[in-house]
């Protein structure tokens, strides 16, 4: 880093201070070092700090979001893939960057659904969303878009237009979902679309068809196994 | 230096930076938040906040510690200064300000980048007296937050129909969407520049005709 | 692979890095008056961003996961080091080129678009391969904005426009009118 001041010197330096004075090579490292530290011990402590209030942010976050796809939900527990199937995540055992979804219990134990995360791309950019399923009744029972870049009054209709997101609150996965223009919903599996905003709303059935093709399976393995 | 003398300079240092010399309109810096975060009033004053808390911040630093920085490496220096106000104020939104921080995404992070403050350590911080340094600093963030404030009002009500979340117009307004995207604040950046430009150009006028009337 | 390409021409056209998301500005506005120059400084863009992309996920996967409050700094310094290099670099193998650029070359490290990329790079867990698609499709768009920008002022230049409205001002009337045709790429590639 010493080698770059030189070279923005020329443009930056006022010609009264411009006069070298003569610094020990010593000073000028040992500045650098002192610098580097006191920075380092600085930053150490407004993490220590704040790293707390940011983990629970985000949880929170999350945890209202995935009440709000499952309705019903008093506690949830993460899980990842295992084996054939999906398996309780230990604590201490969380594995960076691991796909994960939220098994969804009510107060008495009872199974009510699954949260699964999903993403992909959309119109403008990556949508990501979260989606409540049941697996007893093999239905899609609720889902947010938690974070999109869709065009605002179009694309964005997809966290706005009630009707769109009424799809979603009894949405049969068999057969598989299949996007319709809007009005012409009949079957359980079928998605109305929003007018002016079919790339957005199609981007949404992909991302739910992808997690389907991700999740389901092993979800079904699982409750097969009669496990949670 | 007399009392009054000082006061003087220290407003004179604060004032500049509000309007002669402000950032974003007149010397043109710190143009990648003034585009990116306008698109709502409420990101343009919290954007507009943590700049100045990092510019006045380092300012600080800069001017208390101006004798002891070798020259040779004064730039890394300001920088690794800058970078941890920075990384403070980033973790300071992201635990107490959550959404506002979501909001703001990568930008918060690159005000480190932003010209305005590197630019204001070596031109001014580096050369002045610590109150000195901190007038400028705070007269460049509340010029630099105006910028901001000016260039966000005129996109969220024009491309959301409201302020700070209020809706304005009511359901029946159409917003011009067209605002609050990118080209939206190029747009506005062009036209509130050309609005200067015309000001500027009025007073030079008034100003020639009045020298031309006196004898 | 369609994830690469999606990556690629993303970065490239469809959320190009200066139209869409405010990222390099003042080289935007301020190397644009030749074209020539923004030719240059667009292809000395591209060989930075690479190198910090490489370090970015070298630093990501090896470095950051023990001391996550050291990214913004170590980052910095990662691309204070790459411009310097390719600096260094560019004098040895091209000294005319070296001399065109003058001051230009140094400020690339305060180039947002380079922070930018590591942060972007982070935020969304690209991998290496990714990474560096994603350098190489930013470079180019970066390039093809500033070409683009300086060919429309040396153009404008020519043309009667009112006093106030020259410079700055018309420049950043015509990004917008950049930044509005290149929104209509956007639904380029959808599923």
């Amino acid at each position: 880093m010493t080698d770059h001041a030189p070279a923005t010197e020329p443009a930056l330096t006022d010609p009264a201070t411009a006069a070298p004075t003569e610094v020990s090579s010593f000073r000028i490292v040992g500045s650098l070092v002192v610098a580097g530290l006191v920075s380092g011990l600085i930053l150490v402590g407004a993490f220590l700090w704040t790293q707390p209030l940011i983990a629970a942010n985000q949880a929170a976050a999350l945890q209202a979001a995935i009440f709000r796809v499952v309705p019903g939900t008093t506690t949830t527990a993460p899980m990842h893939q295992a084996g054939d199937g999906v398996a309780l995540v230990k604590p201490g055992g969380e594995v960076k960057g691991e796909a994960l979804i939220y098994a969804c219990t009510r107060k008495d134990g009872s199974l009510v659904g699954y949260a699964i995360p999903g993403q992909g791309s959309g119109f403008m950019d990556t949508i990501s969303l979260l989606y409540g399923y049941d697996p007893g009744r093999k239905v899609i029972v609720g889902m947010e878009v938690l974070d999109s870049r869709e065009t605002p009054g179009l694309g964005d209709k997809i966290i706005t237009d009630k009707h769109f997101l009424e799809n979603f609150k009894a949405l049969a996965v068999e057969p598989d979902l299949v996007p319709v223009k809007r009005g012409l919903k009949t079957k359980p599996n079928e998605v109305d679309m929003i007018t002016g905003a079919s790339i957005s709303s199609k981007a949404v059935v992909s991302i739910l068809h992808k997690g389907n093709r991700t999740w389901l399976p092993r979800i079904g393995a699982a409750t097969s196994k009669g496990g949670k | 230096m007399s009392q009054a003398g000082d006061d003087h300079a220290l407003r004179n240092e604060l004032v500049k930076g509000i309007w002669r010399e402000n950032p974003v309109l007149l010397q043109v810096l710190g143009l990648c938040p003034a585009m990116a975060v306008t698109n709502s009033l409420s990101n343009a004053i919290v954007m507009g906040v943590a700049t100045g808390f990092v510019l006045v911040g380092s300012s600080v630093i800069v001017s208390a510690l101006r004798r002891v920085i070798p020259p040779q490496v004064r730039i890394s220096i300001y920088v690794i200064i800058i970078a941890t106000f920075v990384t403070v104020v980033d973790f300071a939104l992201a635990a107490y300000l959550p959404t506002a921080h979501k909001a703001l995404g990568a930008f918060i992070a690159l005000i480190v980048v932003n010209c305005l403050i590197l630019g204001r350590q070596e031109a001014f911080a580096a050369k002045n007296t610590v109150p000195l340094a901190i007038a400028d600093a705070v007269g460049m963030t509340i010029g630099n937050t105006l910028a901001l404030v000016a260039i966000g009002v005129v996109r969220e009500v024009l491309g959301s129909g409201t302020l700070l979340g209020v809706n304005l117009f009511g359901d029946k307004f159409e917003p011009w969407v067209i605002m609050v995207l990118p080209p939206g604040g190029f747009i506005t950046m062009g036209l509130l520049l050309f609005a200067i430009a015309l000001r500027k150009e009025a007073a030079l006028r008034a100003q020639a005709a009045a020298l031309q009337e006196a004898p | 692979m369609d994830d690469l390409l999606w990556i690629f021409v993303s970065s490239a056209i469809i959320n190009n890095f200066t139209l869409a998301y405010f990222l390099g500005l003042c080289a935007f506005f301020g190397v644009t008056n030749k074209i020539e120059t923004a030719v240059r400084l667009g292809l000395a863009n591209i060989f930075v961003l690479v190198i910090t992309a490489l370090a970015t996920w070298a630093l990501n996967r090896f470095v950051l996961d023990a001391a996550p409050y050291l990214r913004l700094i170590s980052f910095i310094v990662v691309i204070a080091c790459a411009v310097q290099f390719v600096e260094m670099l560019i004098r040895k193998l091209s000294p005319a080129l070296f001399r065109a650029l003058g001051i230009y070359l140094p400020l690339i490290t305060t180039n947002c678009a380079i922070l930018g990329l590591a942060l972007f790079q982070t935020s969304r867990g690209y991998g290496l391969v990714q990474g560096l698609t994603f350098a190489v499709g930013a470079g180019i768009g970066l390039l093809i904005a500033l070409v683009l920008m300086a060919g429309l002022r040396v153009e404008s230049r020519l043309s009667t426009v009112p006093a106030a409205l020259k410079g700055t001002a018309l420049s950043f009337l015509l990004a917008g009118v950049m930044s509005l045709a290149f929104m209509g790429f956007a639904g380029l590639f959808s599923q």
